[in-house]
């Protein structure tokens, strides 16, 4: 019997479409189909200019926008040939790590809900308004922050900034916790993750999956590390790797990530330097191509602009990286009752903003 | 003395009031006109008139107080719900009252909306669901004492009143809501419902069985199948006391048995949309809801009728008082589990059913007999 869970559904978080194919109970086949939302994004941009298209970057993705508009600047200016100053770097790689932790947040919030844990939703949603308050104080916005700049970022950082980053990760870890008590410390939720959604190492590489699904699976790639962009060679952490490649496994990375982003911030605070935030971009870009990777909180995410001399770009390219995730879906699924269905899709976080774009 | 007593008291005190007025108007009529009076008066004075209506007058009483604690649990389990979640709760309508009046207009709202009968549903079935599953909620209700004096009977003879095995027939009727969940959802013709229908009979297959073994073994101990008598046998002790494991077990399998979360598969919204409800609205689906708080309510006065003691308490307050609190608290300490655990899976929830709680009610079926045979009880 199939069963199409979505468009629109409970389990689907936006608009597409999971076809599994069920017997009794037993998921035997299963067909992720997305393309509910196309919006075009990459032709509007092909007719914007440089600046304009940064405010649309940010409508790639409603929970971690800042990474998307981050990413599109640093794909400018390599196409531009622009150097950023360094407080801007600084500026930049603690705000898209407020963005992680808020994205990581919202994928929590999600997850509860995903297993029938209400409790964790409202919770975890009140706690993502604290680095949502941050943002806001930074850029002005609340979910399209339109703040990164070709050249840096749109205002210096304001007053009191630093003391409540700090103060908002002290408040975070033990928040943390607080969570890891609900919910490891609850059988039910172990029950429900731990060995459910087992994606293999080689087939996780083969599909290309990024992200917390593949360092789920016990591969160490994190381009923060393997090929650092900003100021991340500068800062020391780790990146979250779990070998199991379960659902429990992906939770704990996002986890983990989450702490790891704390000492980012708080390490990128005390090394912000004094100076200037933004420098002035050419107009026009030159003839040539900029491409810059940036690691999303769901995966890798790609920019590719081609330039032809005037100021909007020839052609845009984005990769998203739940696209390329959601094809591991069946190798996930295959086995498992449908009530996992949730429970393993919920795990990969989907963004369905940047999945269709 | 129980309610049919009193309800026959009632109704005997009206039929002699208008009768009085009755004969006097026949008075003045021609005699064969009066003689029809009379009779239609002496029909009315009759002891199986005033019988069936004070059965009538009863079971209005019983579903009475069985909607406002229904409306009461709905009320708590929101605040509860909001505390927990770090909210307020229903709060403006009836704002003086604590938003209680937010049931009502809640139930208005689903009052006037359309109903829709899917066109390739099963209409026989799709309209039978609800009539069963609402229909063997209330039933169970008729059986439950809430006091000495306070339950139902249909006769004043407390010998002939049906009140010896009214334990049976709650579990009885109880036990029928699966069955109505199964037919509501294979007859929508969805997949999804049908799923939640299946679930549910799978469900009720591993509950029924350790709960109905931990029952049993309070029927041991008390020597009879009758509230009434079990009741009466907790006057010292609570059965809770001694037969912990099965107090525990029973609360557990009735969470299973009334479907609230960590156990609620048939309607598990993540995945099934809204399980077996999914195609029924408006005022049917308010029906659903409505009884789906009824049975968290006749659960929790069953548990408090088996193990908790029933209406024993301290004498400052009557009887039926001491047995809502009791009824309240279970309903609460049900509602605490279902907003902070996940949903289980359908196989691990086989699984609790036959490897943990059986063996649990096994252990605790012994420990009665034990109890028993040493002359405790």
């Amino acid at each position: 019997m199939w069963i199409n869970m979505g468009p629109q559904h409970p389990m689907t978080h936006g608009l597409w479409n999971l076809r599994v194919k069920v017997d009794g109970e037993t998921i035997v086949d299963a067909q992720p189909e997305v393309g509910y939302l196309h919006r075009g994004i990459e032709k509007i941009c092909e007719g914007r200019t440089y600046t304009q298209i940064i405010p649309i970057t940010d409508r790639l993705c409603y929970g971690s926008s800042l990474t998307w508009s981050h990413l599109y600047c640093l794909t400018a200016e390599d196409l531009m040939g622009v150097e950023v100053p360094e407080r801007a770097e600084y500026i930049r790689v603690a705000a898209i790590e407020m963005q992680r932790i808020a994205s990581h947040l919202m994928w929590l919030a999600a997850y509860a809900t995903d297993l029938g844990l209400m409790l964790g939703f409202l919770h975890a949603m009140r706690d993502r308004e604290v680095f949502i308050d941050l943002l806001q104080a930074l850029s002005g916005s609340r979910l399209t922050y339109n703040y990164p700049r070709i050249g840096g970022v749109a205002h210096d950082i304001p007053p009191n900034f630093e003391r409540d980053s700090l103060r908002a990760c002290a408040y975070i870890e033990n928040r943390l916790r607080e969570y890891e008590d609900l919910y490891e410390g609850s059988r039910v939720f172990m029950m429900r993750n731990v060995g459910v959604g087992l994606l293999k190492k080689e087939d996780a590489i083969n599909l290309g999956v990024t992200g917390p699904p593949l360092r789920a699976c016990g591969v160490n790639y994190d381009l923060r590390k393997e090929m650092p962009y900003s100021v991340y060679p500068e800062i020391d952490f780790q990146p979250a790797v779990h070998p199991a490649g379960d659902c429990y496994a992906r939770y704990r990375v996002r986890m983990d990530e989450m702490y790891e982003s704390c000492k980012i911030i708080r390490q990128a605070i005390q090394k912000m330097p004094k100076g200037k935030w933004r420098v002035v971009a050419p107009r026009n870009a030159p003839v040539g191509t900029g491409m810059g990777r940036v690691e999303d909180p769901r995966g890798e995410g790609m920019m590719y602009i081609v330039g032809d001399g005037t100021d909007k770009p020839y052609r845009m390219k984005v990769r998203s990286p739940i696209f390329v995730t959601v094809s591991a879906a069946p190798r996930m699924l295959i086995g498992y009752k449908v009530a996992d269905v949730v429970a393993i899709m919920g795990g990969l976080d989907m963004c369905i903003g940047e999945t269709d774009r | 003395m129980n309610l049919f007593d009193f309800c026959y008291g009632i109704i005997h005190w009206l039929v002699d009031l208008i009768n009085n007025i009755w004969y006097w108007l026949g008075d003045f009529l021609p005699w064969w006109f009066g003689d029809f009076f009379t009779a239609v008066g002496d029909f009315a004075a009759s002891h199986g008139h005033i019988a069936v209506m004070a059965i009538l007058l009863e079971v209005i009483i019983i579903i009475a107080i069985a909607l406002i604690n229904v409306l009461n649990f709905i009320w708590l389990d929101r605040k509860f719900m909001g505390r927990m979640f770090d909210f307020y709760g229903p709060y403006y309508v009836g704002y003086k009252i604590g938003g209680w009046l937010q049931n009502l207009a809640d139930g208005i709202k689903l009052f006037v909306k359309e109903i829709i009968t899917p066109a390739k549903a099963d209409k026989v079935g799709f309209l039978l669901g609800p009539v069963i599953y609402v229909g063997s909620s209330f039933l169970a209700l008729a059986t439950i004492p809430l006091g000495r004096q306070f339950y139902v009977g249909t006769n004043t003879d407390l010998a002939s009143t049906g009140v010896g095995a009214s334990a049976l027939i709650a579990f009885a009727f109880f036990a029928i809501a699966p069955f109505s969940i199964l037919i509501a959802g294979w007859s929508s013709n969805n997949k999804y419902t049908l799923i939640g229908g299946m679930r549910s009979a799978a469900q009720m297959m591993s509950y029924e069985i350790p709960m109905l073994l931990t029952v049993a073994s309070v029927f041991l101990l008390a020597g009879s199948f009758g509230f009434m008598d079990i009741v009466a046998a907790q006057h010292d002790i609570w059965f809770g006391i001694p037969l912990f494991i099965g107090l525990v077990t029973f609360i557990v399998c009735l969470a299973a048995e009334v479907e609230i979360q960590p156990f609620d598969l048939p309607e598990a919204e993540a995945e099934l949309v809204e399980g077996w409800t999914t195609e029924y609205c408006g005022m049917r689906f308010g029906l659903f809801m409505m009884t789906g708080y009824l049975r968290g309510y006749i659960g929790g006065a069953l548990a408090t009728a088996l193990f908790l003691g029933g209406w024993h308490g301290p004498a400052f307050l009557p009887d039926p008082i001491w047995f809502l609190i009791k009824a309240y608290t279970v309903f609460v300490l049900i509602e605490w589990a279902r907003w902070s655990l996940p949903r289980v899976r359908v196989d691990q929830i086989l699984d609790i059913g036959w490897k943990r709680l059986l063996p649990l009610a096994i252990l605790n079926l012994m420990i009665a007999v034990a109890v028993k045979s040493m002359g405790w009880f």
